[in-house]
């Protein structure tokens, strides 16, 4: 070996071989794993907290939106604060405050064995249900209830959707729908976030007189009246059938059932 | 082949385009020409990754040994097509919602891939960066022409903008749904490859075969 060659740095000995010769590949193939990932987890961590307020913005968004509260331009987090979060323990349909609502992830409990069940019943295609979910409450200025905000979620005919449904303090008059995550076909399911098929929910009441579900996603009209019905997307058959389902599981005794019975009764 | 710089930049749009001359990146094609404004962001990202992806390799290339060629080039691109989601997911929330799985895919677009392999691996990094964006911006085109094609006459609108009031919402125009569904784009790619080479004859493939007249009738 020269003293020349004695002189260069490790680094430049190494791309001072030849490209093809085994060393060498190995140097080129670590180094540029290395530098390739520090660059990617780099701009990851950065980016993370950016993302993640997106995220709820998002959310926090499409609930003001099923509420009738939203109008583009004003702060979505001060818009935001008229709600109050609640976690629901489904069973029984009581809040509980074994974890804090403004964190708590709906999505996480999901999959978590700990705080949710396998569904041996499954209309809307969940498969795990979660125990515990976030609801949001808009109260009047006298502390009664106004309306509650509740995430909903089921198979459509490609993909889940997830949305809300935004119920009046009876527990029975719906006063809006809207899924803020779906892939359904646009044109034809994703017109579920037609503004004027969503206009259709409005006024339309869950349960009868004796307390029976009648809600209907479909082309006709069911026995129990147009009260309860809300026509069908056109073109979209599977889409709706989603739809309905995953409705009337989240308002069934699955669901929000022991929930609602409370609201009914005047006990939250 | 000497070419100008100019060249290289305004070559893919008509001349070499990468989809309707080499008939690469037509998944994508497909997938996210439905509405102008992911058409749009898809083909800003699509060039920036072919640009930078083309301009390190171009920087590594005397460095890149030939048996692991491939897989280098690779890393590149998906470092960079990462990178591209991340900063859209942070800047374009809604968009990156929409666009969803196919920024990722991006890393199998066989443009970003061709450049590397056919270009970058021979030439300097600022030649290559200037082709990258050539090739990027000829993808661009065909995308934004058949975005225009679907949104207008598929949801009667452009850039979300409602030029043609549809059926659903009131209006007069009931929407073709098929240009909402990926198999239109291919109708679409189709008659514009035909438009080019109508146009420009030269780009017309010779046959592979001819059928012949075979025996006494």
């Amino acid at each position: 070996m020269s003293d020349q060659q004695q002189n260069k740095g490790p680094i430049r000995r190494f791309l001072d071989l030849p490209t093809d010769s085994v060393p060498k590949t190995v140097f080129v193939a670590v180094s540029l794993c290395l530098v390739a990932s520090m660059i990617v987890s780099a701009a990851a961590v950065a980016l993370r907290p950016i993302q993640e307020v997106n995220k709820l913005k998002d959310k926090q968004i499409n609930i003001l939106q099923v509420a009738g509260l939203y109008e583009p331009g004003t702060d979505i987090v001060d818009a935001f604060s008229v709600f109050e979060p609640q976690v629901l323990e489904l069973e029984n349909g009581v809040f509980t405050t074994a974890f804090d609502a403004k964190t708590f992830d709906d999505r996480a409990a999901a999959s978590d064995p700990e705080t949710s069940i396998v569904l041996t019943e499954d209309p809307a295609s969940i498969g795990r249900q979660s125990r515990f979910v976030t609801v949001y409450l808009l109260r009047n200025e006298d502390g009664s209830l106004d309306k509650v905000v509740l995430p909903i979620h089921g198979y459509g005919l490609w993909s889940t959707l997830y949305g809300f449904i935004a119920l009046e303090e009876n527990g029975n008059d719906i006063f809006g729908l809207q899924f803020y995550e779906h892939a359904e076909t646009p044109g034809l399911g994703a017109e579920v976030d037609n503004p004027r098929w969503k206009a259709l929910w409005s006024g339309k009441r869950l349960a009868d007189e004796n307390g029976d579900l009648q809600i209907t996603v479909a082309k006709t009209a069911p026995a129990a009246g147009a009260d309860h019905h809300i026509d069908a997307l056109a073109g979209a058959t599977l889409t709706t059938a989603g739809v309905h389902n995953l409705v009337r599981f989240w308002m069934g005794e699955a669901g929000y059932g022991p929930f609602l019975t409370n609201l009914k009764a005047g006990d939250l | 082949m000497a070419q100008t710089r100019k060249d290289m930049l305004v070559d893919p749009l008509v001349d070499n385009n990468p989809i309707t001359l080499q008939v690469l990146g037509i998944c994508s094609a497909l997938a996210v020409t439905s509405s102008l404004q992911v058409a749009f962001v898809m083909a800003l990202a699509v060039t920036l990754v072919t640009a930078f992806s083309s301009m390190f390799i171009s920087m590594l290339r005397n460095h890149i040994p030939g048996s692991i060629r491939i897989i280098v080039q690779m890393v590149i691109i998906a470092s960079l097509v990462i990178l591209v989601d991340q900063v859209l997911k942070a800047y374009a929330f809604e968009i990156s919602k929409t666009l969803s799985v196919f920024v990722g895919l991006i890393i199998t677009n066989c443009i970003v891939m061709g450049r590397a392999e056919a270009f970058a691996m021979k030439n300097p990094p600022v030649a290559s960066f200037i082709d990258g964006i050539g090739n990027g911006l000829g993808y661009g085109l065909i995308l934004m022409l058949v975005g225009v094609i679907r949104e207008l006459f598929g949801s009667g609108s452009l850039f979300g903008v409602t030029i043609l009031e549809t059926v659903n919402n009131g209006g007069w125009y009931v929407p073709n749904g098929l240009l909402l569904l990926p198999p239109s784009a291919f109708f679409i790619i189709g008659l514009i490859i035909w438009a080019f080479r109508s146009w420009k004859p030269e780009q017309v493939e010779e046959r592979e075969y001819k059928i012949q007249v075979v025996g006494d009738h």
